[in-house]
């Protein structure tokens, strides 16, 4: 975190720091670390090590990383410039009467010194002498150019030497060019000569001493991460579904008791005017729904309103020939796991009309839904149904065509048009599109309609009131909105936790 | 949804009209069709077998045009056109009628023997006289028929169709059913004859047919269509007769249905209804002259009949789905243009409720991730082992609601619990840093002999501490910071408690029940060794799982 990134270990002493805060005060536009290393005598990393704690007080100084080439030393180099050059000592160690050869090649400098000195005509060799070859002086002096060249070039004033000598030089492995990177040092913000030692933290202790006052604190590395709250995290596909209850209830709309899961065919099929035998209608496909072996039957419904759903599918009425087929309770009793909540609203409406007097209203519901159909990277057995339900007397599809629009708008869609549609149990059906600018065409958002007069007659409804409906799929906006291209990883046991830490709060009109 | 595949070029010639994709497209979407796709043989071919096998395929631009399912007289390219162009206006719709045969001989006769009643009972005949087919028209007559068999057929099982040259066959046509062993006859496309005990299982590897065996295979008889000379037309809902076969060069067509049911007549009725009522259920204000000639654009032909507002629409044999004044008002709304009615918010006022239990649910959901718990979603639906033996339960115990037709184990039974799907999702998640603490708050489902269906959802709370130690007092704080968010106090009577208990699915002596007010409401503890190893797992874990419908 931005607290403890900083360390403070590698502190250089306070004398050293404040030297170079006094050589700093006294240049004028600054100076570069190499010349204070050579002002303070001290190694060129010690330096580097001061800047670095200096810069960790904050504006005291202010740097700019330079890098140069520089000649340097070897470290025979090093020996050279305080001992002399290997020809120089071999000269020097030569006495008037001469030296033996043997004795002189064993001295350190021995073979190197010897052939240069010869070379440089210093010292000459009697081959013939009595007692084995000798060595002799053929000059009184010399003059130490090598050695005189390297201590210029320990001076730091390698400047002075010719390109073509330091090349010799390097090529005898005496010097070397390195790059050396070092700062230029300017004065900072809070320029100061003198240390105080900085807190990392303000203590309780220093909160009732008051010395925070005159203490300086560690700066914050604010381009480091915080710690992690530990927390818990809301699923997002309910954090979709809070955000939609929300605007249901903002629009007035009262929640189904969508709490069971278990259906009749009767109220899953029969009551909204589907066709009981399977194989009669394409909207009841036996194959997308799952049904229940045990209990593999419901028992108990409301008798005259049964009598009437089956009048109305085997031989029509309240202005519909119906669909004249051989409607059998033995189907109606079969229970399966529902495939739309509208079997809900089912039930709702059915209530409502039982009331004395009847009363507007408007539903909802987001609830599980199943279906036994193929799985794919989009569809899964079970999944979430949204529903909205109003029903008035005198409602219009132009009406249902305006609570779409309020309800869209409120997930930030305005832009709608609709389609006509085939939906069994709905005349007229629509589905709603949207136009999405990320894809620069129209997508169905969802599917709606007035119910068909064969559902809400027999319930007992009176004959002015409309009912209109739509409905959409939890699933799908919520993988929009978090960009997820597979419902498994959004909906199930296979999902990565750290999809659910990461997700953000959702704002569906934003 | 029926898809039709149309070639582009015959389809603009045939409405007299080329258009961009896109006004197409937009005629399409006005009209209640989806343009799905526009394709030609050669990308599918080369989409579905790989580049090499689309060679020299056609390119020849195809439109995939979804239908409702509720128009059948879509299907094909001719109904496409002749939908299109009566909806523009260019053409006044057909009006079908029976004609007697052009050379004043008697109509062709089709004879139902008794013996069809056990197997399908219903046939009805018609004769196509005077056609001529192309080349594309004998391709979409074919693949019409297909159209029809696949849906509103309902894959045959319905209705089979055949269709006959009549010039190669006489009447009068009897349907008869006969035992497997004594029909022969050579059928479609083969060079030899066969019993109808051989085709089944001849065409029992046929990629197509095999499809529509199973209709009459274990019948005792079998349905067979005869001419007058004892030749076979065909033995629906299988196969035809290769005598009978249609050609291009075809003049005359011989068109049998035989069905399970038959509940339509072929007949035109007027309905009578009144401009208002359309008005007033689409949110429009047209005078009734207008509204007829709305639904005249929908094939419904349509006039004022002079007393009032009423208007008179015919209904012709195509439009079965036509059974209530709302399937007219809808056809006179698509005609308007839903898109042109004016939106207008219902002035319906009403006071919004939540449903208690989702509203706990709700706040319940908050403060536990306020404890620190990470919401899981899991299926409601799973297999018996994971309610049963991986919680070392007995299945006939749980009371779990079990599916007649999965199509794999994943989908046996519904929960009974919410343990399983949490411990899959904790096996999902074994990468993840330790602890791992989850919950939810979802419906499970119980047998109950007292609701309805015999079943009924109770609401849940599970939560899950997976970590190296089993941690019993981080699940036992989490119920403790739970009941104190309920308002329940610790206490034997009127608040709550725990109390030791044995439940296979917990370690033994590691398990307590939790009370509240005196009644079980769910149970916590540390899980059994074999329920973590079952559930793929390896570390401890301690679980909480209670009833949450008391506190409402």
């Amino acid at each position: 975190g931005a607290a403890g990134a900083t360390g403070f270990g590698s502190m250089a002493d306070t004398g050293l720091l404040e030297s170079l805060l006094r050589l700093l005060e006294k240049v004028d536009g600054g100076t570069d670390s190499q010349d204070v290393a050579a002002d303070l005598g001290v190694d060129h990393q010690v330096i580097v090590g001061a800047v670095k704690s200096l810069q960790a007080l904050g504006e005291v100084i202010s740097t700019e990383q330079k890098s140069s080439k520089h000649w340097e030393l070897t470290g025979e180099g090093r020996e050279i410039a305080e001992q002399g050059s290997h020809e120089a000592r071999v000269f020097n160690a030569i006495p008037d009467e001469g030296l033996p050869q043997n004795g002189l090649m064993k001295m350190p400098s021995g073979k190197v010194g010897f052939s240069k000195a010869m070379s440089n005509k210093w010292i000459r060799l009697d081959k013939a002498h009595e007692g084995g070859p000798r060595v002799f002086k053929t000059v009184e002096t010399i003059e130490d150019t090598v050695r005189d060249k390297l201590q210029l070039v320990q001076k730091g004033q390698s400047a002075k030497l010719e390109d073509k000598e330091k090349t010799e030089l390097k090529k005898r492995k005496l010097l070397s060019e390195v790059t050396v990177k070092s700062y230029w040092i300017t004065k900072g913000s809070s320029f100061s000569t003198t240390i105080t030692k900085q807190e990392t933290e303000l203590t309780p202790e220093m909160i009732a001493s008051g010395s925070w006052k005159e203490k300086k604190f560690k700066p914050y590395n604010f381009e480091a991460m915080g710690v992690a709250p530990d927390c818990g995290h809301l699923h997002p596909l309910m954090k979709v579904r809070t955000q939609f209850r929300q605007i249901f209830l903002e629009m007035g709309f009262t929640e189904m008791p969508t709490n069971n899961f278990i259906e009749s065919s009767f109220w899953n099929f029969d009551s909204l005017f589907l066709q009981i035998n399977p194989q009669q209608h394409p909207a009841r496909d036996q194959h997308d729904t799952f049904f229940i072996s045990d209990p593999a039957l419901a028992h108990e419904f409301p008798q005259d309103y049964l009598e009437r759903v089956k009048q109305v599918h085997s031989e029509g009425g309240y202005g519909s020939q119906g669909y004249k087929y051989d409607w059998k309770i033995e189907e109606a009793q079969k229970n399966l796991l529902r495939t739309h909540t509208t079997a809900v609203s089912a039930r709702m409406l059915y209530k409502l009309a039982q009331q004395e007097k009847f009363t507007p209203v408007k539903y909802f519901s987001i609830d599980r839904v199943f279906r036994n159909e193929t799985l794919d990277a989009t569809h899964l057995a079970e999944f979430h149904q949204i529903e909205g339900v109003v029903a008035d007397y005198g409602l219009t599809l132009g009406n249902l065509m305006g609570v779409l629009h309020q309800f869209f708008t409120k997930l930030g869609i305005t832009k709608l048009r609709f389609k006509p549609a085939y939906n069994p149990y709905t005349e007229p059906s629509m589905e709603v599109f949207s136009y999405h600018e990320g894809l620069k065409k129209w997508v169905e958002v969802g599917n709606s309609g007035v119910f068909r007069p064969e559902m809400l007659l027999p319930m007992g409804l009176p004959e002015g009131v409309s009912v209109i409906a739509w409905g959409l799929s939890l699933e799908r906006p919520t993988m929009i909105k978090y960009g997820i291209n597979n419902i498994r990883e959004l909906v199930g046991h296979k999902v990565n936790l750290q999809m659910v830490y990461d997700s953000p709060i959702c704002r569906l009109d934003s | 949804m029926p898809t039709v595949s149309v070639k582009r070029d015959l389809l603009f010639e045939a409405l007299g009209q080329k258009y961009t994709d896109e006004e197409f497209d937009e005629l399409c979407f006005e009209f209640g069709l989806e343009l799905d796709e526009i394709t030609s043989e050669k990308e599918i071919l080369s989409r579905e077998q790989g580049d090499e096998k689309a060679e020299g395929a056609s390119d020849v631009v195809l439109y995939k045009i979804d239908v409702p399912a509720n128009r059948y007289d879509l299907l094909c390219l001719e109904g496409l056109v002749r939908g299109l162009q009566v909806f523009k206006e260019k053409l006044e719709a057909p009006r079908y009628k029976r004609v007697s045969p052009a050379d004043g001989g008697e109509p062709q006769r089709l004879v139902i023997t008794e013996e069809t009643a056990s197997v399908r009972p219903h046939a009805v005949a018609a004769v196509l006289r005077n056609i001529t087919f192309t080349q594309e028209r004998y391709e979409s007559f074919i693949e019409l028929q297909e159209k029809l068999h696949q849906n509103i057929c309902r894959k045959r099982t319905l209705v089979a169709i055949g269709t006959h040259d009549l010039d190669t066959i006489s009447g009068p046509f009897t349907y008869t059913a006969k035992p497997p062993g004594d029909i022969r006859f050579k059928p479609l496309n083969q060079s030899k004859e066969y019993t109808a005990a051989e085709l089944i299982s001849h065409y029992k590897t046929d990629s197509h047919l095999r499809h529509y065996l199973h209709i009459i295979e274990n019948e005792p008889l079998y349905p067979i269509i005869y001419d007058n000379n004892g030749i076979v037309l065909s033995m629906p809902p299988v196969i035809n007769g290769d005598h009978s076969k249609i050609s291009l060069k075809t003049k005359n067509i011989f068109i049998e249905c035989t069905a399970t049911d038959q509940t339509k007549e072929l007949a035109y009725r007027t309905e009578t209804l009144s401009g208002d009522f359309i008005n007033k259920r689409v949110g429009i204000n047209e005078s009734a002259e207008s509204i007829a000639q709305l639904l005249t654009r929908m094939c419904l032909r349509s006039e004022v009949s002079g007393e009032g507002d009423l208007i008179q629409v015919e209904i012709p044999p195509t439009r079965a789905d036509v059974i209530h004044a709302c399937d007219i008002m809808e056809d006179a709304a698509i005609a308007y243009g839903f898109n042109n009615i004016i939106r207008s918010t219902p002035r319906t006022y009403t006071v919004a409720n939540q449903l208690p239990l989702n509203k706990l649910t709700e706040l319940l959901r908050q403060d536990l991730t306020a404890a620190g718990f990470t919401e899981a979603l899991t299926f409601a639906l799973c297999s018996q082992e994971d309610i049963a033996d991986k919680l070392r339960k007995n299945i006939v115990e749980t009371r779990a609601v079990h599916i007649s037709n999965p199509k794999t184990a994943e989908f046996q039974v519904v929960r009974t619990c919410l343990l399983p799907g949490l411990l899959k999702t904790l096996a999902a998640n074994r990468k993840m840093p330790l602890p791992l603490k989850l919950f939810e708050i979802s419906d499970v489902v119980l047998k109950d002999e007292t609701k309805d269906v015999g079943a009924r959802n109770n609401r849940r709370l599970c939560a899950v501490y997976y970590n190296k130690s089993p941690g019993f007092e981080v699940i036992h704080g989490l119920l403790d910071r739970v009941m104190q968010l309920l308002d329940v106090k610790p206490g034997r009577n009127q608040g709550y408690h725990i109390q030791a208990a044995e439940d296979s699915t917990f370690f033994p002596g590691r398990c307590a029940e939790i009370f509240s007010c005196g009644k079980s409401i769910g149970h916590l503890g540390v899980l059994h060794p074999d329920v973590i190893s079952r559930s793929e797992l390896t570390m401890p874990c301690s679980a909480i799982d209670m009833d949450i419908e008391p506190f409402l």
